[in-house]
């Protein structure tokens, strides 16, 4: 298996795609036609591949596996790939979903091959970030990957998609340039952008950690986002088309929870430990605020946004209480986050495609007329409240498992959560799939399609699934997530024993 | 027997999925992208059109129709039907050998030392709930047949109810709290769909919202509980805690900021789900808007099971509970304060259904109080008889309201007695199982709790209970005369109308009958008389209180007997002898009448206090803390700076993309450039 570089194959496979719509030429029906099958069995093909991955993967090892490496920019760095336990499902639920997006953009018209060229793109730098080793080489795929984001919403966006875009501009620019300089300096400290070798012996001064976490912190914070950075999701959604927010909710958020446990945990441990208050603040106040925010929306998107912004905060609440339960169902939250609400943006589009609008008060009754709909949309509303039996529980449960040992009252106020997310939610799908059917407007809009149900359908499949029997994922996560806290029960400890010194 | 425990199980679910997904129009409207796009440039129009039906409105299904195929229901009813058989045949062998059996099917949760596997438990205990539950959904089921017949979608209500039984199923056969926690939840999602099954109602929409969100605050304590649990013991596993439970009792645990001992704090937290599953007070307010659901789902879900459901878990954690003296008291205070609220209010409530909905509040009361003072096979015993007569009290009601042509109000009934004569005996033989007739079912099952609450020393829940099976008595024949005595008070054409329900609909009826008229004294031996012991096992924990409650003085032996009797005269002088009293009554002491009318004003009260405040919040983090502060300083402020520096250069509508792009170029052309030629060690 470790014959050829199937990393490398599957992160830029798309960009074969990209070059075969290159070559299409006109923009009459069989041109369109060709770009999009072209784009559809690009996305299958690499999903496929990346099954492989899966297959060829060791649950019991906890380093990096499928690792390439090719010295690159004079040595300075190098491009170097590889998945461990925390990564590699990653790169498969970002494969699993592009073809769905894909077939869920099939009636798009504006600019149908830069649409599909962009997307394919933003593929291969999503894989990428996920594969990426060298600290150099994910900083590239992480930072470029927000340009095709920023294209498909600035051009296939709705009416504010300008204001959108610079809002999300003007929050990243800030993070990112930090990033880089915390990059810099440690290249610069450690002599190496190897992420292996920093991994194994980080060895930063814990004063020099304070700085470093906080400049990653607050690039990976915004992506996740996190409480107060957070007011750019809202608005990125509403106006995205709804692959692009299905891309944004189910994968690039998921980029911040990733940074954090790649980078800021393991590399700054002490910092992490001192820091985890902090975060744990930030959490509960996300879960809290942005639920009761969501009761109050009156666009579907942005209730669906602000839920993601607070389910986020159960993640960063997992993974910083520092502890197996928690890091595991972080791991779990986002993976099923990115099921759960990218399917909920596709919801949103089918009966957007029909009705023009978001908004809430324009639906009522649709149950009448769309079984089907109803039917699915309340599978994700459930699994959005995180009930037992969906993989919106396991996660979400273990999360707050997690925080409980760490702490009471953020499992408590977090916990509370749990009661507001089943309020919006509720009332969400009441709003728009119960009641009498009366909206003119409403009473002959035609059931899910074929095709609507062959985005939607492998998401309820798996939703179910991954609910009663979240193993073959949660297996992936442990050797990693223990190699992970080790260092971290150590900081913990040193950090415990430094405090009780100080008291006497 | 492992396949029949899992056979009883998830049958219940096979007809579910199945009904569900292909007996239901859900597959039968699937859109064509044409008709979404206007490809075609035809107004979409597509099929289906022309044919609203008009269920719903009456909402019992009188009016509507159905047009599709039956065997959903069929294969539905036949599933259970199956389940409850086998339910009765292990529930013999538990008669005749007490064991325990625990059959692995899946691995569930797994991370580190956590460990929650798909396991199904079967002791004494669950062999108990197997028989309630089954026999019980498959009589609603068969009922159902009769009393949804003209509904037009009654595929997806038989789905719903075999839904719920297998969750149901998998709450009392769970083996750990996570997988309780899967029942209990998943009982909570049938009952929402339930309730809110006529959907077209605003009222039923937002009393199935109101039942999911309030129990899912019972269900914050729990979840709080299990966490508390995995800390404490390492472990979700009923053994293993159970084993250690005793270790950690008297113990100090750290929760929030201050320590308290261990077993009674997890024991309330675990209690509070409890609380909410079995709408005890302060999280009662969901029960009675319930019954906005079809009356079949009322005596299934909101009478005999699901509601039970918090006895349950307190009799499975009894091991727990009987080391954390404080929790059991809260218990006892609690069900005490039900028991005799829900009774006041069901004193005055003019709603057939809701009056009995208050009577099964109050019940479950009576049932805590038993389990706080110890005696845990008492609760079990009155869970057991009470599913019987209180499933059959809610059937007959819908035999009523079916006959009135969907009327649930009793001040428009009146004088039904001989137009429905087998619906009118069945009401009555449930009113003495209720009010603890001699030998009927209650009588053995309530009396006991009542005596047991005594020889615990509980003066005050005692005196409660005996006030609370007053009041019982009161409402429930208040009930009967105003709907079957006296004179018609209904309109002329709903008389012309009334009519005997179908025999698809009385049988389970005379099954229930049966149970009311005899689950006391036959199993009472079992439950509660001398084989006690051998009979719940190690499934319960045991007590002194289960020998002392035998012994209690005859004064207390006979005070519930009293209660029934005053309960009895009262209601026949008020609606019988003297119908004008009440309202002479109710007008002196109006304030009282009103305060027991609206509830004890408790909805208002949360209306005030968590509702609308949520609602203040939420508009106001998101217009103020979000809109003005965060967006304020932040993007909007820099943006409005950064907008008077460059207005004039930029002129592009999207410059601003391809000015982060650019600089991101630069950025990481200049970081390319730094590493190649500069800082390269």
């Amino acid at each position: 298996m470790s014959g050829w570089p199937i990393l490398s194959v599957v992160t830029f496979l798309p960009l074969l795609g990209v070059l075969f719509i290159l070559f299409v030429r006109g923009e009459d029906a069989t041109a369109l036609r060709n770009i999009r099958w072209a784009a559809l069995w690009t996305t299958i093909v690499t999903f496929l591949l990346s099954l492989l991955i899966w297959a060829g993967f060791d649950s019991n090892a906890a380093g990096f596996q499928f690792v390439e490496q090719q010295a690159w920019l004079g040595g300075a760095a190098s491009y170097k790939m590889g998945v461990d336990g925390i990564s590699m499902p990653f790169v498969i639920l970002t494969t699993f979903l592009m073809p769905i997006c894909i077939l869920a953009s099939w009636h798009v018209t504006k600019r149908v091959k830069e649409y599909m060229i962009a997307f394919l793109v933003l593929e291969t730098l999503m894989i990428g970030v996920f594969c990426a080793l060298d600290i150099v080489l994910f900083y590239l795929f992480f930072e470029a990957g927000l340009i095709p984001m920023f294209l498909i919403i600035g051009i296939w966006g709705g009416p504010r998609r300008v204001y959108a875009s610079f809002k999300f501009f003007l929050y990243t620019l800030l993070g990112s340039v930090l990033m880089l300089l915390a990059i810099i300096y440690m290249y610069w400290a450690s002599g190496t952008t190897d992420i292996a070798a920093l991994l194994a012996n980080p060895g930063f001064t814990p004063e020099a950690q304070k700085w470093l976490w906080l400049a990653f912190f607050a690039s990976f914070a915004v992506k996740m986002p996190m409480w107060p950075v957070h007011t750019w999701l809202p608005d990125a959604h509403v106006e995205a088309p709804t692959a692009g927010s299905v891309i944004l909710a189910a994968i690039l958020l998921k980029m911040g929870g990733y940074g954090f446990l790649r980078f800021s945990l393991p590399m700054f441990p002490d910092a992490s430990v001192y820091f985890q208050d902090f975060v744990f603040v930030l959490s509960v106040i996300a879960i809290v605020y942005t639920s009761l925010v969501a009761l109050m929306q009156e666009d579907m998107k942005k209730l669906i946004a602000y839920s993601s912004v607070a389910h986020m905060g159960f993640v960063t609440m997992g993974i910083f209480s520092l502890n197996r339960q928690g890091i595991d169902g972080a791991m779990f939250q986002m993976i099923s986050h990115g099921l759960v609400s990218g399917a909920l943006f596709l919801c949103v589009g089918v009966v957007y495609d029909r009705m023009h609008t978001r908004e809430i008060k324009a639906y009522g009754g649709l149950v009448k007329t769309m079984p089907l709909y109803a039917f699915t949309f309340m599978v994700f509303t459930m699994a959005n409240v995180g009930l037992p039996g969906t993989s919106g529980f396991v996660g979400e449960f273990l999360a707050l498992m997690g925080a409980f040992k760490a702490n009471t009252w953020v499992a408590f106020f977090a916990t509370l959560g749990v009661i507001l997310s089943a309020a919006y939610a509720l009332w969400l799908y009441r709003r728009v799939v119960f009641g009498d059917l009366t909206k003119p407007a409403l009473l002959h809009l035609p059931d899910m399609t074929p095709r609507e149900l062959a985005t939607l359908a492998p998401l309820i499949v798996l939703t179910i699934f991954f609910g009663a029997y979240p193993a073959p994922i949660l297996d992936i996560f442990g050797p990693t997530v223990e190699t992970l806290i080790k260092p971290l029960n150590e900081a913990a400890a040193a950090a415990q024993a430094l405090a009780s010194a100080s008291l006497h | 027997m492992h396949t029949v425990l899992t056979a009883i199980v998830f049958l219940p679910l096979l007809g579910a999925l199945i009904a569900g997904l292909f007996g239901t129009k859900v597959f039968k409207g699937l859109g064509r992208d044409a008709d979404v796009y206007g490809e075609h440039h035809a107004h979409a129009h597509a099929g289906g059109d022309g044919h609203h039906g008009h269920d719903g409105h009456d909402g019992h299904g009188h009016h509507g129709h159905y047009d599709g195929p039956m065997w959903p229901m069929y294969l539905t009813t036949a599933l259970l039907t199956i389940a409850a058989i086998l339910s009765w045949y292990v529930f013999a062998g538990f008669l005749h050998e007490p064991h325990a059996e625990k059959v692995e099917l899946l691995r569930w949760i797994n991370s580190g030392t956590l460990v929650a596997n798909w396991t199904i438990r079967v002791d004494t205990l669950t062999a108990v709930m197997l028989v309630v539950v089954n026999t019980v959904s498959a009589l609603v089921h068969i009922y159902s047949l009769g009393y949804m017949s003209h509904d037009e979608h009654q595929p997806r209500f038989f789905a719903y109810l075999s839904l719920f039984t297998f969750a149901m199923l998998m709450l009392v056969t769970a083996d750990n709290l996570v997988q309780m926690f899967f029942g209990w939840e998943g009982v909570g999602l049938a009952s929402y769909l339930l309730i809110g099954f006529w959907y077209k109602r605003e009222s039923a929409n937002a009393a199935a919202i109101k039942a999911f969100v309030v129990n899912r605050v019972g269900d914050f304590g729990f979840a709080l509980g299990i966490f508390g649990c995995f800390l404490v013991f390492q472990s979700v596993d009923f053994d293993t805690i159970f084993a250690a439970a005793p270790g950690a009792a008297g113990k100090p645990m750290h929760f929030l900021s201050w320590e308290f001992d261990t077993l009674t704090v997890l024991c309330l937290l675990l209690f509070m789900g409890a609380m909410g599953k079995s709408a005890q007070f302060l999280l009662h307010t969901w029960l009675p808007d319930a019954m906005e659901g079809p009356t079949p789902v009322s005596a299934l879900i909101h009478a005999a099971t699901m509601v039970t459901a918090g006895v349950f878990m307190v009799a499975r954690l009894s091991p727990m509970f009987e080391l954390a003296p404080d929790a059991k008291s809260v218990v006892v205070v609690i069900g005490a304060i039900t028991a005799i609220f829900a009774a006041t209010v069901g004193l005055v409530q003019n709603d057939i259904k809701r009056v009995i909905a208050y009577s099964t509040c109050s019940q479950l009361g009576f049932m805590f109080v038993a389990l706080g003072v110890g005696a845990y096979g008492v609760a079990v015993f009155h869970l057991f008889t009470h599913a019987f007569f209180k499933a059959l009290l809610f059937l007959g009601s819908g035999s009523v309201i079916h006959a009135m042509s969907g009327e649930q109000d009793m001040r428009k009934m009146g004088g039904l007695a001989p137009m429905i004569r087998v619906t009118w005996v069945m009401m009555v033989i449930g009113n003495l199982a209720l009010t603890g007739f001699p030998l009927t079912a209650g009588y053995f099952s309530k009396d006991a709790v009542i005596e047991s609450a005594f020889a615990s020393g509980w003066g005050f829940a005692f005196w409660l209970l005996v006030a609370a099976a007053f009041c019982t008595s009161f409402y429930s024949w208040r009930l009967a005369f105003m709907t079957f005595h006296g004179a018609p008070r209904a309109d002329r054409e709903t008389l012309e109308h009334v009519h005997e329900s179908p025999k698809v609909m009385l049988i389970p009826l005379f099954v229930l009958a049966i149970g009311a008229i005899a689950a006391g004294f036959v199993f009472k031996d079992y439950f509660i008389g001398h084989h006690y012991k051998e009979f719940w096992g190690s499934s319960l924990a045991d007590n002194e209180i289960m020998h002392l409650f035998h012994d209690v003085p005859k004064w207390v032996v006979w005070s519930p007997f009293v209660a029934m009797v005053l309960g009895f005269a009262l209601a026949f002088l008020f609606y019988i002898r003297n119908t004008a009293l009440p309202k002479a009554l109710a007008a002196q002491h109006e304030p009282l009448y009103k305060f027991l009318l609206n509830k004890w004003y408790i909805d208002e009260l949360y209306d005030v206090i968590f509702v609308r405040p949520a609602m203040w919040l939420g508009r106001f983090l998101w217009k103020k803390g979000d809109g003005y502060v965060i967006d304020g300083f932040g993007p909007d402020g820099v943006s409005s700076v950064v907008n008077d520096v460059t207005r004039g250069v930029v002129r592009l509508q999207t410059g601003y993309l391809y000015h982060y792009a650019f600089a991101m170029m630069i950025g990481i052309a200049a970081l390319i450039s730094w590493f190649m030629f500069g800082g390269a060690h």
